[in-house]
C-alpha cells in the first residue's frame, strides 16, 4: 500500500467517525449505529503492513473516543488486535471473494463492541447494556458485513488509480512460438 | 507466528493505550478537547448547510402557506400574551406569599438556546454534542432541557462545543420527586437501550408510597446540579424491589431524547 493510499485511509477514518456522530438516519430508523472503523481495519489488515494497522488503530481509536463518552484511548486496543489477528491470518482469508469480505466484516463488527465493552468493564466504566444491546449488536454486525465489500471495491479502485504499475519489460521468453509469422518462401507442393 | 516488526508494533500500541488510559482525568479531558476540535469545521459546515437548506425551503414555500403560518403565529402570540399577564399576577401573588412565609425567592431560569450537532458514535452511551462551548459561557454540570422536559447535563466542555450526558445514562443520575405525593427518588440508568429509549427508572421510592400511573415526576432540587421543578416524565408503572423496602417505578420521559435538535441550557 502506498503512502498516499495510507493517508487517504486515515482521512477516511476521520470522515467515518465524523459521519457516525453527525448523521443519524440509521440510528433514528433502527436505533443502532454502524461502526465503520472495524470495516476499514479489515481492508487495511488484508492489504497493508503492520505499521498501517497500528496507525489506523491509534488514530482511528483516539478520534472515535474524542467524540464519545468512552475513556480516551479505549478503542485503540480492540481495533489493533483485530487488525493484527487478520494480518497474521491473511493467508487463510479469500480477500478477493465478496462473501469472504462479508463474513470477515460481520465477525469483526461483532467482536469489536464485545472487546470494547469488556475493556470498559475491566476499567470500571458503566456502559448501558440491556436486551436492546443484542439488537444493536446484530445491526452493527450485519451493517458492517454489508459495508465491507463496498470498502474493498472503493479502496482497490483507489489503489489502482494512485499506484503506478510499470509494464513488464519485453524478454525473449514472452514470445509465443505458435503466433510467430514465418517469413520466406513457402514450401511448394 | 509473530515477526519482529509485529512485536514492536504490539509494544508501542499497548504502551500508548495504557498511557492514555492512565492519564489523570483532567489531562485526559484536555487532550480530548484538543482532539475533538479537529471536527469543529465539519460540524460548523453541516450546520451551515442545514441552515442554508432551511432558508431555501422557506424561500420556496408558497405565499398562501406563509400567510396561514403568520396568522397562526399571531394568534399564538395573543394567547401567550394573555397567559403571560395571568402568570405575572400569579408570580406577584407567589412572591407576596413567599415574603409572608419568609421563604427563599425562586430565581427564574436563565436559558440559552443550543443546537444538537452530533451523537455519541458508540451505541452504549447516551450523549449528544451541542454547538456551545467555553466561548459561549458553558461550564460543566449545567442542566439541559427542551420545551417538554429535562434532557440531561453538560459533562464536558470544549471551545465551541460541549458534550451533554442524557438522562438515562448511568453517569447522569437525577434527584426526582413525584409531584402528587412528594415522594422522592433517583432517576437511574435506562434498563433497555432500544425497545423504548424514553423509558427510564425511578429508584429508591419508599415502599408505602401511593404513586399511580400518570403521576408527574419533576426534579427534586436536592443536590447542586438540577434546580427544583423541571418536568422529567410521568409514571408508567411501579413495583416493589427484590429487597421489599423500596419501589422501582418506570418513567416515560417528556422529552424525546432520541430525536433532539434544539435544546435549552440552563445558565448558572
Amino acid at each position: 500500500m502506498s503512502r498516499i493510499n495510507l493517508i487517504v485511509i486515515l482521512m477516511v477514518a476521520f470522515l467515518c467517525v465524523y459521519a457516525q456522530t453527525a448523521f443519524q438516519g440509521l440510528r433514528n430508523a433502527l436505533n443502532a449505529q454502524i461502526d465503520l472503523l472495524p470495516v476499514l481495519m479489515v481492508y487495511v489488515a488484508l492489504s497493508a503492513d503492520i505499521i498501517a494497522v497500528a496507525l489506523l488503530a491509534v488514530i482511528g481509536g483516539v478520534l472515535f473516543d474524542s467524540l464519545s463518552a468512552n475513556p480516551l484511548g479505549i478503542s485503540i486496543l480492540p481495533l489493533f488486535f483485530i487488525g493484527l489477528f487478520l494480518q497474521i491470518r491473511h493467508d487463510l482469508i479469500l480477500r478477493e471473494m465478496t462473501y469472504a469480505q462479508f463474513v470477515v466484516g460481520c465477525c469483526v463488527c461483532t467482536a469489536m463492541p464485545v472487546m470494547t465493552l469488556a475493556l470498559m468493564w475491566i476499567l470500571g466504566e458503566r456502559p448501558i447494556i440491556g436486551l436492546g444491546s443484542l439488537w444493536q449488536w446484530f445491526v452493527m454486525a450485519l451493517g458492517g458485513g454489508l459495508v465491507t465489500p463496498l470498502f474493498f471495491r472503493l479502496f482497490d479502485r483507489l489503489e489502482n488509480a494512485l499506484t503506478y504499475s510499470a509494464r513488464p519489460a519485453y524478454n525473449e521468453s514472452m514470445a509465443r512460438q505458435d503466433r510467430e509469422i514465418k517469413r520466406g518462401r513457402s514450401r511448394s507442393y | 507466528m509473530y515477526k519482529k516488526p509485529q512485536y514492536i508494533a504490539i509494544g508501542l500500541v499497548v504502551a500508548l493505550a495504557v498511557i492514555l488510559l492512565s492519564l489523570p482525568a483532567q489531562s485526559r479531558a484536555q487532550l480530548n478537547r484538543w482532539i475533538s476540535t479537529l471536527f469543529v469545521v465539519g460540524f460548523e459546515a453541516s450546520e451551515t448547510t442545514e441552515s442554508l437548506a432551511d432558508r431555501t425551503r422557506a424561500a420556496v414555500t408558497p405565499r398562501k402557506v406563509l400567510t396561514k403560518q403568520i396568522e397562526d403565529l399571531q394568534e399564538e402570540i395573543q394567547r401567550l400574551r394573555l397567559q403571560n399577564k395571568q402568570l405575572e399576577s400569579v408570580t406577584r401573588e407567589n412572591t407576596q406569599l413567599r415574603d409572608l412565609l419568609a421563604w427563599k425567592k425562586q430565581t427564574p431560569w436563565n436559558v440559552k438556546s443550543a443546537q444538537v450537532v452530533g451523537r455519541d458514535p458508540a451505541n452504549w452511551h447516551r450523549m449528544v454534542l451541542i454547538n456551545l462551548g467555553v466561548q459561549h459561557g458553558m461550564i460543566e454540570n449545567m442542566p439541559v432541557m427542551t420545551n417538554n422536559g429535562l434532557v440531561g447535563r453538560i459533562s464536558a466542555v470544549g471551545e465551541t462545543q460541549s458534550q451533554v450526558l442524557l438522562i438515562g445514562d448511568p453517569n447522569c443520575q437525577v434527584g426526582a420527586l413525584v409531584e402528587s405525593t412528594g415522594e422522592s427518588g433517583i432517576i437511574g440508568p435506562a434498563t433497555s437501550t432500544t425497545s423504548d429509549p424514553k423509558l427510564i427508572n425511578l429508584l429508591h421510592i419508599a415502599a408505602d408510597s401511593k404513586i399511580e400511573p400518570g403521576d408527574r415526576v419533576i426534579t427534586s432540587g436536592l443536590g447542586t446540579i438540577f434546580p427544583k421543578g423541571i418536568p422529567i416524565g410521568s409514571i408508567v408503572h411501579a413495583r416493589t424491589e427484590a429487597s421489599g423496602l423500596t419501589l422501582k417505578a418506570r418513567v416515560r420521559l417528556f422529552a424525546n431524547v432520541n430525536r433532539l435538535e434544539n435544546i435549552w441550557v440552563l445558565m448558572k
